[in-house]
């Protein structure tokens, strides 16, 4: 298949459905392998790297969910597409920016994605809608089994899986999701929500400036270290602190309903008021008004059938996103702000204002848990 | 204030992180941000860079000329880039890293999944030295049937490994 057909097409975890939708965008779990004695990605020559991209490219093809699967060599793309690759979280910054002797698989529905010769020889990940770490894992988990037979796995007795950083030795498993959490940030919690979350070795993070504001109030959680522990029993502990924090958001939202409703009817207000009526917007600006518009989504202030038109444009605002809609390889960002404005306000066109009168006092469609 | 990673320019994104309880600040510049990924959030390439900073000291355990057979990389190599060149690097550098991989995780040994062909050899492994010690209790004991039989046992199993 060709690159025109996943570009145009969002990926499963975004237009999809999963447990927590609301508050969990996205589940994932990477895996990273090496061949043995074959030297890493950043310490090879070309022609070594040619030959493992051979090697590692043809194995991943082999497999069955990887039938008609677009799959590249890296110098092939140009950097535009790359970025959108980057802004769709199915390649990494760093795979980016590699050309010859780097490669990428992945499926139709971009829920499986193969790095080769990112910093390791195999990087794959398995990517979901919602919080389901487990299928995630079983996916990648499955693939992994299915190209055992056919590569020689650097593995070894004490450190398990053998990776180019000793940081990721053992599992090679860094499993993570993506979460919203507009509740905690107003209320000012996100802090408290960190300190207790990484007491037990799991890292959430932001991109925290002044302040704990992240963009987008979208935070990661993900574990932090890979040998000794196995991949279920990470992901088990994942899974408990994910749930936590679910209830955290919930209780956070249901206390700003309560507490400050005039001020997150205010919020909601003038974020759709801004998006759809500004002639220039920046990406740090926009993405923090359409976490608010989400929020209002999960409160019903919005009809819930524009909910993926809303999550789509946290991507489709994205710089390359932007760019290859114009078909334009370099644009300056006054241009893209321009740009960004136009396509909001034309998306929001369809999402009627925010209709006060159907506000829930239950904060979420989720159902609700039993404590 | 220097950037953490380049050493060089001046930072201008600041981070913090909260791993396992300890409070980690990262300074970085425009570029480096950039490079590492730091603006997206939902990266792993930040995870990496904060967990791989400061393993470089650990590996001058090793003797400073020591090179690794298979891929030609030595500590200084290790210093630069905090990566190593192969796996076979592990079993040369083993004295170095032990320190600084326990460190780093969790635990000093893998207990997750292992590839199927491994846990077979090791299982074989297992079978052959029970073999061998129950033979050399038989020959001890004189019960020379016995270990004949426990020989042959032994040698279906290794022929059984080459085929
Ligand atoms: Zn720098
Ligand atoms: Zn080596």
């Amino acid at each position: 298949m060709k690159l025109t057909e996943i570009i145009e097409n969002s990926g499963e975890w975004l237009k999809g459905d999963g447990p927590h939708r609301n508050i969990v965008v996205s589940s994932r779990v990477r895996l990273a392998r090496n061949l043995r004695s074959k030297p890493f990605p950043g310490w090879a020559k070309k022609a070594e790297r040619i030959e493992v991209l051979k090697i590692v490219k043809s194995a991943v093809e082999q497999l069955p969910e990887m039938e008609d699967a677009y799959t590249e060599n890296l110098e092939a793309l140009s950097p535009l597409e790359k970025q959108v690759l980057v802004e769709r979280h199915l390649i990494s910054r760093e795979h980016a920016a590699k050309g010859v002797g780097s490669g990428v698989v992945m499926n139709v529905n971009q829920s499986l994605s193969f790095m080769i010769n990112e910093e390791d020889h195999l990087r794959m990940q398995a990517i979901c809608c919602g919080l389901q770490l487990d299928k995630v894992f079983s996916m990648i988990n499955q693939a992994d089994s299915e190209l055992e037979p056919m590569l020689d796995f650097a593995f070894h007795p004490q450190l398990g899986y053998l990776t180019a950083c000793p940081s990721n030795v053992g599992t090679g498993m860094r499993a993570s999701a993506m979460l919203h959490l507009p509740g905690l940030v107003m209320s000012d919690q996100m802090n408290k929500i960190i300190n207790s979350v990484n007491k037990i070795g799991l890292a959430v993070r932001g991109l925290h400036g002044e302040g704990t504001e992240a963009m987008g109030n979208l935070f990661q959680v993900s574990n932090q270290t890979t040998l000794g522990e196995a991949e279920e029993e990470i992901i088990s502990r994942l899974n408990d602190v994910i749930e936590k924090i679910i209830e955290h958001e919930c209780n956070a939202r249901q206390l700003l309903l309560q507490k400050k409703p005039v001020t997150l009817l205010d919020q909601i207000g003038r974020a759709y008021g801004v998006l759809s009526y500004a002639h220039s917007i920046s990406s740090k600006e926009a993405l923090n008004l359409l976490s608010v518009i989400k929020l209002g989504t999960d409160l019903n202030l919005f009809p819930d059938e524009n909910r993926i038109l809303v999550d789509e444009l946290f991507i489709e605002t994205q710089p390359a996103h932007l760019q290859k809609g114009a078909h334009v390889q370099k644009m300056s960002a006054d241009e893209r702000d321009t740009l960004r404005a136009s396509l909001i306000r034309a998306k929001l066109l369809v999402v009627p204002k925010p209709d006060v009168a159907k506000i829930a006092t239950q904060p979420l469609g989720t159902t609700e848990n039993d404590e | 204030m220097q950037c953490d990673v380049c050493q060089q320019k001046e930072a201008t994104v600041f981070l913090t992180q909260i791993v396992g309880g300890k409070m980690q600040k990262v300074n970085l510049c425009e570029a480096c941000s950039k490079d590492k990924g730091v603006n997206d959030p939902t990266g792993f390439a930040l995870a990496d860079l904060l967990s791989g900073m400061g393993a470089a000291q650990e590996i001058e355990k090793n003797p400073a000329s020591q090179r690794c057979p298979v891929c030609g990389f030595t500590q200084a190599d290790f210093k630069k880039t905090g990566r190593l060149g192969c796996s076979t690097c592990y079993e040369v550098f083993a004295e170095g890293l032990e320190g600084m991989i326990r460190n780093m995780h969790k635990g000093p040994e893998h207990v997750g999944k292992a590839p199927v062909a491994y846990l077979r050899s090791r299982q074989i492994d297992q079978k052959i030295k029970t073999l061998q010690s129950s033979l050399q209790e038989a020959v001890a004991a004189e019960q020379y049937e016995k270990a004949a039989d426990l020989r042959d046992q032994i040698r279906r199993i290794e022929a059984g490994l080459e085929a």
